[in-house]
C-alpha cells in the first residue's frame, strides 16, 4: 500500500474528528504549547488511562503512566504530524514498540484530534479500534501493530531507510521499554541502525526499572545500558523521562546528531502520578478497581489543581 | 526436458528485471546473497539493497518498516530461518498487518543436502500457510520461478515463495501461463489424479510416464499455490479421477497434502494418499539418498498410486 493510498482511506475514517474542539487547551499542532500547558496535558493524558483501564477493566496502567511525559512532549511539540491526514507521506512517525502502553498512545492521540475523546471508554472492548494491544490495521495514526516485543525498532529502521530512499526528511521515534530490552531482536536493531548511520532515527527507552517478574536488575539485568548503546554506535542521551525540558533537549540533540541514530534514555517511575501505582509491580498489568481509580482521579485532579 | 537450471538462480536474475521495472522495489538478506542469489540485485541496485547481517527476525521487521512506506519488499534467506527463526516477526509485523513483503526462501526442503537436518526445512510450507492472508508457492522450474516472482511483485501483500538448493529441469507446458492460485495441469488422466509441486514434479511426471505403461492413466496436477489453493482443480480430481495422491518435500502435517485432503473432504471425499516427509528429523546426504529414503520417488509415488486404486476400487 502506498502512502497516498493510505491517506484516502485513513482521512475516511477520521473525517468526523475536529481537532481544535477536541483538544483540551484549544490548541492546535500550530500553536506551540507552553511548558504549563505540556504538564497539564499529561495530568489529563493521565487520567484518560485511568478511566480507560478502569472502565476496560483490564490493561496496563504502570508502564503507560511512566511515558506520559515522552510521548505527550512527542505528539504537542516535537513531531511534525497531521491529525486529520494520519497517512501524510511527510510525517513524523511515532512507533510504540512497547505495545502494552496503548492506552497511553490512544489517550495522546485522542487529545491530539485523531478519534473523539469519547472513543477512548471503548479501550478492550469488542469490535473497538483500541485494542488492548495496538493494531494498525484499525485505528488511523497507529503506525505498527505491537505487543509481541522488541519488534518496533526493527520496524522503525525500515521506516527510516524508506524516509532516506524516498528523500523524505520525516523522522522516526521509537518508545521502547527496559525489560524490552532483554529481546534479543532490539540488539540485532541496535547494530543495524548504528551500521546504516540512521540519524532520522531516535529511540526511546523509558527506564522505569521495572518489569512483569520484578526488578530489571533481578530479572535480567540490562545495566549498563548507556554504555551498551553508545558501544553499539549510537548517540546517548540520559534524561528524567518525567521533565520536559530534559525530554525536548533531548529530541533537540537528536536532531543535531548526525551521522548516527540516537538513544534516549528516560529514568521513569513506573505508575508515575498516582501514588499507589508509583514503582509498583502489581500495577504493570492489573486494572485498578473503582475505588481506587477514584482515589487515583483524586490525586491527578490535586495535582492538576497546582499547576493553576 | 530441457537445460538444467534452479529456480534461485532465476529468482535471482528476476530480481534484477523487476528493480528496473519498479523503482520502489527493495531487497533484504540475512548475509546468504550468494546462495539465495540476491547479490545479483544487490550489484545492479545496491542503494535498494539491504543486507542485514545473520539477524533474520531484524530483517523481517525492517522488511514490515519498508513495506509500510510504500516499498515492495524482497526479503531472502534459508527456508528454515525464515520461517522457523523469524515466526513471530513474520505474524505480528508482517501478516496481521498485510504488508507488502515477499518472504523468498530458498534451500527448501530435504533437497538441501549435506548441509544436515539443520537447514532442512520440511515444517515451513505449514507454517508459512498457517499465517492469515499470506500467498505461499512453491515453483517447481526456473521458468515458472520467474513467473511467480514477476506476480509477487505486481501483486499487493504479504507472500511466502519457497524454492530450491539443486538445478532442476524445465517441465514441459510449465511456468510461463502460471496463474496464482490455479494448479497447472501437466498432464490429463482419468484413473487417478498425482497433486505435487517444486522438486517432485518430475519425478511424478515420471511415475505417471511407467503407469501408463501399465495402463493406468494419471492426472498430473502442479499446485504451486498452495494458498489459497485452487479448490476446483481438486473438487473435479476427485470427482473425475476418483482419488488422489499427494507428492510434496514436506512434512505432511501442515503440508500442500493435508490442504488437498481438507478440500476433498468437505467437496467429494475419495481415496487419497500422501507421498512426504516421514515425521522424523533427517540428516545428512545427497539430496537423491535423502529423498529416497523418504520415499520420495517415482518408485514412492507409484506404490502410492497403487494403494489408492485399490482402495477406489475396493
Amino acid at each position: 500500500m502506498s502512502d497516498e493510498k493510505e491517506i484516502s482511506e485513513q482521512t475516511g475514517t477520521s473525517a468526523v474528528v475536529n481537532h481544535a474542539e477536541s483538544s483540551v487547551m484549544g490548541f492546535t499542532d500550530k500553536d506551540c504549547p507552553s511548558l504549563k500547558e505540556l504538564k497539564k496535558t499529561a495530568m489529563t493524558v493521565r487520567r484518560h488511562i485511568i478511566n480507560m483501564i478502569a472502565e476496560a477493566e483490564s490493561g496496563h496502567p504502570g508502564g503507560s503512566l511512566s511515558a506520559v511525559e515522552i510521548v505527550s512532549s512527542l505528539y504537542f511539540k516535537v513531531l511534525r504530524h497531521r491529525p486529520l491526514e494520519p497517512g501524510w507521506p511527510d510525517r513524523d512517525r511515532f512507533i510504540l514498540s512497547k505495545g502494552h502502553a496503548a492506552p497511553l498512545l490512544y489517550a495522546v492521540l485522542a487529545e491530539s484530534g485523531y478519534l473523539p475523546v469519547e472513543e477512548l471508554a471503548t479501550l478492550r472492548k469488542f469490535g473497538s479500534r483500541l485494542q488492548g494491544h495496538t493494531d494498525s490495521t484499525r485505528l488511523p495514526g497507529v503506525e505498527c501493530s505491537s505487543g509481541s516485543l522488541g519488534q518496533g525498532l526493527s520496524f522503525g529502521i525500515g521506516v527510516a531507510l524508506a524516509g532516506r530512499l524516498n528523500n523524505k526528511d520525516y523522522r522516526v521515534f521509537v518508545l521502547m521499554g527496559g525489560g524490552e530490552c532483554d529481546e534479543g531482536q532490539v540488539w540485532e536493531a541496535a547494530m543495524a541502525a548504528a551500521h546504516y548511520g540512521l540519524d532520522n532515527l531516535v529511540g526511546v527507552i523509558d527506564h522505569n526499572e521495572l518489569q512483569i517478574d520484578g526488578l530489571n536488575r533481578e530479572i535480567m539485568n540490562i545495566e549498563p545500558l548507556a554504555d551498551k548503546w553508545r558501544a553499539f554506535g549510537w548517540e546517548v542521551v540520559e534524561i528524567d523521562g518525567h521533565d520536559f525540558v530534559q525530554i525536548l533537549d533531548a529530541f533537540e540533540n537528536a536532531k543535531q546528531t548526525k551521522g548516527q541514530p540516537t538513544m534516549v534514555i528516560a529514568r521513569t517511575v513506573k505508575g508515575k502520578g498516582v501514588s499507589f501505582m508509583e514503582n509498583r509491580v502489581e500495577f504493570h498489568g492489573k486494572a485498578p478497581n473503582r475505588d481506587q481509580a477514584a482515589k487515583a482521579l483524586e490525586e491527578l485532579d490535586r495535582e492538576a489543581k497546582c499547576l493553576n | 526436458m530441457s537445460e538444467l537450471a534452479s529456480t534461485r538462480e532465476a529468482y535471482g536474475k528476476t530480481l534484477v528485471e523487476l528493480g528496473g521495472q519498479y523503482p520502489h522495489l527493495v531487497v533484504l538478506d540475512a548475509d546468504l546473497s550468494q546462495s539465495t542469489m540476491t547479490h545479483y540485485f544487490a550489484k545492479h541496485f545496491p542503494d535498494r539493497f539491504f543486507n542485514c547481517g545473520v539477524a533474520e527476525q531484524n530483517m523481517m521487521g525492517i522488511a514490515a518498516g519498508l513495506a509500510s512506506s510504500g516499498k515492495i519488499v524482497f526479503a531472502s534467506t534459508f527456508a528454515v530461518f525464515a520461517t522457523a527463526r523469524c515466526f513471530d516477526q513474520l505474524r505480528m509485523s508482517i501478516a496481521q498487518p498485510s504488508l507488502n513483503v515477499k518472504v523468498v526462501a530458498t534451500h527448501g526442503g530435504l533437497s538441501v543436502g549435506a548441509d544436515g537436518f539443520s537447514h532442512q526445512a520440511i515444517e515451513d510450507v505449514s507454517l508459512a500457510c498457517s499465517l492469515p492472508g499470506f500467498t505461499v508457492v512453491v515453483p517447481a522450474d526456473a521458468a515458472e520461478a520467474e513467473r511467480v516472482v514477476r506476480l509477487a511483485a505486481e501483486t499487493h501483500g504479504p507472500f511466502y515463495i519457497r524454492l530450491s538448493r539443486p538445478v532442476t529441469p524445465q517441465v514441459p507446458h510449465n511456468g510461463q501461463g502460471f496463474v496464482l492460485g490455479r494448479a497447472t495441469t501437466l498432464q490429463d488422466g482419468s484413473d487417478v489424479t498425482i497433486i505435487t509441486n517444486g522438486l517432485m514434479v518430475t519425478r511424478a511426471l515420471a511415475a505417471a510416464e511407467t503407469l501408463s505403461g501399465q495402463g493406468i492413466e494419471c492426472r498430473v496436477l502442479n499446485m504451486a499455490t498452495i494458498k489459497p489453493m485452487d479448490e476446483e482443480a481438486v473438487r473435479l480430481a476427485a470427482k473425475e479421477t476418483g482419488a488422489i495422491v499427494t507428492v510434496e518435500e514436506h512434512l505432511q502435517q501442515g503440508g500442500m497434502g493435508s490442504r488437498v485432503a481438507q478440500l476433498v473432504v468437505e467437496h467429494h471425499p475419495v481415496p487419497m494418499a500422501f507421498v512426504t516427509v516421514r515425521d522424523v528429523y533427517t540428516h545428512s546426504g545427497t539430496p537423491d539418498e535423502l529423498l529416497q529414503e523418504h520415499g520420495l520417488t517415482s518408485s514412492g509415488i507409484e506404490k502410492a498410486v497403487w494403494t489408492v486404486l485399490r482402495k477406489k476400487r475396493s
